[in-house]
């Protein structure tokens, strides 16, 4: 079939003009081709299509539906259904007449005998702290609610009768909402509809955001910073001695995360080495030891060291292709030896340096083991706080809205990165 | 990079000055890998170094910690090394259980991802694959994405099919997000690969499986061998997934450590991780062997 | 290459006969706290139980909360059958449809016929769940660290001036604000309606954040002796039967300041869609017979639920030391005590952990 492409020539094309080519079974050779191209890319497409099925339902569907939840929440409808209902036609000025009421203490009945009502009530409480207790008992006297109901209610508890409290239902009973996304970036909106900043003491995920940017950065110029000598002096040393060298660099590349993070624990705690050997060399007393893990120093610390390999490997493929010749001709030429490395060679590993400094950030931006451990408390990242709210707080659409701002931001550095560097020069070992 | 016989005492200086800053990051890289090793092997139950240690008195130095891997979770670690005992040692002691677990979920991971991706990295390298540069970048994104995220959209998916708490499950998650290595490295293998071969192999009236096995699969297996690899330590080392989507049953190394190190931290863990140090250095030693004895058939010279 | 593939194969497959040959279907997975405490209740009610029944029990560890409880139950994955639980999260939980409502006249009654209604202590019964023990948050210290003037109030855990160093807290708002207002003065019989307040919080608040800066915080029951035993810190809050059993077991130097405990009961727990249910229920009344929670004293300092087993309390294992005086509701331990307010905390855990990890993250 190559073959056959390649006498294509324009020259060919002529002559088919007057007498069309045919293959040795009668088509036009011009068809053949087309089969052939098009049974070649079919070939192509089902060498990678079980994969690529395999990849999306394992992979990404899974995401997406997690994804889903960030903006769709459906439990006050489902459970409160002729409430969602009646809410509809309420106008929201004042207190909702009778009908929503009515319905209310309906649904009440029904969610009491499922024993559902602890769902809307932590629904609602996200948006009215403090009303869960009104929804649990008022489920539970529900049975002995008579018309007219608007009384009843009130009569247990005042609460029904704060017009705020209903605007957040009415809130709450629409399945699609901005909500999370706002309390994402700290936002609210208040009983009226306006967005709003929360309280002082709640507003934290701006700061996270902001922080894990921050430390990602710090950690990826550290990276930077130790990984450019490293991968140069590997390059530029003999084969010889730089592959012996260089199983310094690829061994932690192989070793388990969480050997390389139990080892900087029993380094850096305070009854730890380093700590023990500063004392002993008298330099701190015994009760000043310092504290450098469980806290921003500890995330630093170890994540530099679990991705420098990442910063020294594209680093040292791209300065092994650069000849030192260049380098030698700057100085015969009267460079001094920083204006020829700064001039010189610099310019020519800027590939390797994006590669690296994009590479680091990545992973940086979403890691989650590490801080974990050695983070204490405000070297927590985003990645924390996703896992606090998918295990701890249960507040699983508030984990999806940060999961879609994280993941935002990867797929934003994942397209400079294969715009920049390609993803399929990426290499490994 | 020898210096240069013009340099300067300056130059000199700094050409010294310059291999101490190298030597020091390289110890950085590489002093808490070894540490673990020593410490591991302490008599007593802290995490650091005893005075005895350090005068290398043999009392402070004991497998304690090594006999605890095998005796953590037994029903009768005391009983005499019979039968009834390696039956107990294999069933019940917590970390010989999260060790089959590992290998069970790891190689059967790899054996998906390493046949999905090689034949998907196929079909990836050929010139007529319709959209490569956007299915590479969806194939890819395992790597890229992060666990967290992938963890948490597992957690409802795969629950929401049955497949929480399962073997399979584990499995598919590691197999999804070792695919990626797979690519990569088998991607690598082909891009030196000589298309003509293939031709050869047809002209002389090869079908397209004796071309495969034959011609193609012992050029591009030193790729997939080191690609399974990696999918394999992926698969590992791997602890968010398993958090989310596994339970007591589908335990795994890493998992084990996890939850030693937030909560009850002994030199176990220490002992676990210098076994797994050394497990890292055989996996090492592999891949660089297959990647020289690839550049030596492909005909790349040794960098 | 076809061997190889073959052979890693039927590796697997092996591996995959041995990875399922350990575990059936209808064993028990009864959930605790870990530790000490799980050591305990597997000693005075599994092991019995499984001698009695022939059954096996899964024993799993867990740090509390309904979250794990309320994510098997609502992805409909669930692999929990009979859980330990504080009351204000059973109390959640029935309210949130995540266990089965339990009537207690399927409960045994105590062996002079009382029935169990009301042979429990008033309060240990509830719609969903069945306790089995009285326990308490208390702080304690390693006696060999202080020279001098021991602490011995709750203010003291709170002076870093007079005790410098670390203290050890719980990850968590529970127990911790409360101690924070009794170190500021308030009087145990007040904390409940002063916390309700958003002022009360506030002070509470204030009050942590003079410690903030020396806090380790710890998440399972387990790590507090370790803590204390490591040196890295000075005190610690925990559960009064782990420093207990350190210290009676183990022979630690640690001493209890009883003075400002937070006294709770923990209750067992059926899963909605619990996959082992009538063996859940059945080992749910055996656990909680007047014996077996007798037995369970004997094992760790917490106080057993039922009235009729207290005067079956006698020693602790060691054969020595007498148990009644290291239980949380020995008098001379309830000078100054606060029973956690279940109702309190069922209605305000969220936002209070809200503004609890907030404030840690600041």
């Amino acid at each position: 079939m190559a073959t056959v492409s390649d006498h294509m020539t324009p020259g060919i094309g002529q002559v088919a003009v007057d007498a069309p080519l045919t293959a040795a079974d009668g088509t036009p050779l011009r068809k053949k081709l087309a089969q052939a191209n098009r049974r070649a890319r079919l070939r192509a497409t089902l060498l990678v299509a079980p994969l690529l099925l395999f990849v999306l339902i394992t992979f990404i569907v899974p995401i997406g539906q997690m994804l889903v939840r960030s903006f769709h929440e459906p439990t006050f409808s489902e459970v409160l259904p002729r409430t969602t209902e009646a809410l509809k036609q309420w106008d929201g000025a004042d207190l909702p007449d009778e009908a929503v009421f009515a319905a209310f203490a309906d649904d009440l009945k029904d969610a009491k005998e499922n024993r559902t009502i602890g769902q809307v009530a932590t629904r609602v409480n996200y948006a009215y702290a403090g009303s869960r207790s009104a929804f649990t008992s008022a489920a539970r006297k529900s049975t002995g609610f008579e018309a007219p109901y608007k009384e009843a209610l009130i009569a247990a508890d005042d609460v029904w009768g704060e017009r705020d409290l209903w605007a957040v239902m009415k809130r709450a009973s629409k399945s699609y909402t901005p909500e999370f996304y706002l309390a994402a970036v700290d936002r609210t909106t208040d009983v009226d509809g306006n967005i709003v900043m929360v309280d002082d003491f709640r507003q934290i995920y701006v700061k996270i955001l902001l922080r894990t940017l921050y430390l990602a950065g710090v950690i990826t110029g550290l990276c930077l910073l130790l990984g450019y000598p490293v991968a140069f002096l590997l390059a530029s040393l003999p084969t010889r001695t730089s592959n012996l060298l260089m199983i310094l660099v690829l061994l932690p590349f192989w070793t388990s995360l969480l050997v390389r993070t139990t080892a900087w624990i029993a380094l850096l705690q305070s009854q730890g080495i380093i700590n023990d050997v500063l004392v002993a060399m008298w330099l701190i007393d015994d009760d000043s030891r310092l504290q450098m893990i469980y806290n921003q120093t500890g995330t630093i610390i170890a994540m530099t060291h679990i991705l420098l390999p990442f910063s020294i490997l594209p680093l040292f493929s791209v300065m092994k292709t650069i000849p030192p010749t260049y380098m030698r001709a700057a100085r015969s030429l009267g460079a001094t030896p920083w204006t020829a490395f700064w001039k010189i060679y610099v310019p020519q590993t800027v590939p390797g340096i994006a590669a690296g400094v994009l590479l680091v950030f990545i992973l940086a931006v979403g890691y989650y083991i590490t801080p974990a451990l050695v983070g204490g408390q405000d070297g927590q990242l985003i990645s924390n706080f996703i896992a606090l709210h998918m295990q701890k707080t249960l507040n699983w659409s508030m984990a999806a809205a940060l999961g879609g701002i994280l993941l935002a931001t990867i797929m934003v550095l994942y397209w400079l990165f294969n715009k920049i560097v390609g993803i399929d020069r990426l290499k490994l070992g | 990079m020898s210096l240069p016989s013009y340099a300067g005492p300056l130059e000199k200086t700094w050409y010294y000055a310059f291999r101490v800053i190298c030597g020091l990051i390289l110890i950085f890289l590489i002093v808490p890998i070894i540490i673990v090793v020593p410490l591991s092997f302490n008599a007593e139950p802290y995490f650091t170094f005893t005075p005895g240690m350090l005068s290398f008195d043999p009392e402070a130095y004991s497998l304690r910690w090594y006999e605890d891997i095998l005796r953590n979770g037994m029903a009768a670690p005391d009983a005499p090394h019979s039968w009834a005992w390696f039956t107990d040692l294999w069933n019940n002691a917590q970390w010989i259980r999260a060790m089959r677990n590992s290998f069970f979920i790891g190689i059967s991971a790899t054996i998906i991802a390493t046949i999905l991706g090689t034949l998907a990295a196929l079909g990836l390298s050929r010139r007529e694959m319709p959209y490569r540069a956007l299915i590479t970048s969806i194939l890819i994104s395992p790597m890229i994405v992060p666990v967290i995220i992938t963890a948490t959209g597992m957690f409802f998916f795969y629950a929401s099919v049955g497949l929480a708490s399962t073997y399979l499950g584990v499995i598919l998650a590691h197999a999804a997000l070792g695919i990626p290595f797979v690519i990569i490295t088998v991607t690598a293998t082909l891009t030196g690969f000589d298309q003509s071969l293939i031709r050869a192999a047809n002209n002389l009236g090869a079908d397209q499986t004796t071309t495969f096995f034959k011609v193609i699969m012992p050029l591009i297996l030193p790729g997939m061998i080191s690609g399974a690899l990696f999918a394999f330590v992926t698969s590992f080392d791997e602890v968010v997934v398993v958090l989310f989507l596994a339970d007591i049953e589908q335990r795994t190394i890493p998992r084990q450590m996890w939850s030693g190190i937030r909560e009850q931290i002994s030199p176990t863990i220490l002992a676990v991780a210098t076994i797994l140090v050394i497990i890292s250095i055989g996996l090492l030693t592999t891949v660089e062997l297959l990647r020289r004895r690839s550049e030596r058939l492909r005909g790349v010279t040794p960098s | 290459m076809k061997t190889v593939l073959k052979s890693t194969v039927m590796a697997a497959a092996a591996f995959g006969l041995f990875a399922g040959a350990s575990a059936s279907a209808d064993d028990l997975t009864v959930v605790s706290w870990g530790g000490a405490y799980t050591k305990s209740q597997v000693e005075a009610y599994q092991k019995p139980w499984m001698a009695k029944t022939g059954h096996n029990i899964r024993s799993e560890d867990y740090n509390g909360g309904i979250a794990e409880i309320k994510a098997q139950v609502e992805a409909g994955n669930v692999t929990w059958d009979i859980v330990d639980v504080e009351l204000s999260d059973a109390v959640r939980a029935c309210d949130e449809g995540l266990v089965i409502p339990i009537d207690p006249a399927e409960l045994p009654a105590a062996p002079d016929g009382t029935p169990a209604v009301d042979d429990f202590i008033p309060g240990t019964l509830s719609e969903c769940a069945v306790a089995t023990i009285v326990w308490s948050t208390i702080y304690s210290y390693d006696a060999s660290k202080i020279e001098g003037d021991k602490p011995t109030t709750i203010g003291d855990f709170f002076d870093t001036e007079k005790f410098p160093g670390k203290r050890g807290m719980r990850k968590s708002p529970k127990a911790n604000l409360e101690f924070a207002l009794l170190a500021d003065g308030v009087p145990a019989g007040d904390i409940y309606e002063i916390l309700a307040s958003p002022e009360g919080v506030e002070r509470a608040f204030k009050k942590l954040d003079t410690i903030k800066d020396s806090v380790v915080w710890w998440e399972a029951g387990a790590q507090p002796p370790q803590l204390l035993a490591d040196g890295e810190v000075l005190m610690t809050t925990a559960y009064n039967g782990r420093i207990f059993n350190a210290a009676a077991g183990e022979d630690k130097p640690f001493e209890i300041v009883w003075d400002g405990q937070v006294w709770d009961i923990d209750l067992w727990v059926i899963l909605e869609g619990a996959p082992n249910k009538d063996l859940a229920m059945d080992f749910l009344k055996f656990s909680t017979s007047t014996q077996a929670l007798a037995d369970q004293a004997k094992w760790i300092s917490y106080g057993p639920a039922r009235k009729s087993s207290a005067p079956l309390v006698g020693l602790y294992q060691d054969g020595k030391t007498e148990m009644g005086p290291q239980m949380p509701t020995a008098p001379a331990n309830m000078k100054n005590a606060v029973q956690n307010n279940f109702e309190f905390w069922a209605d305000h855990q969220d936002e209070l952990n809200e503004r609890f990890n907030a404030w840690l993250a600041g």
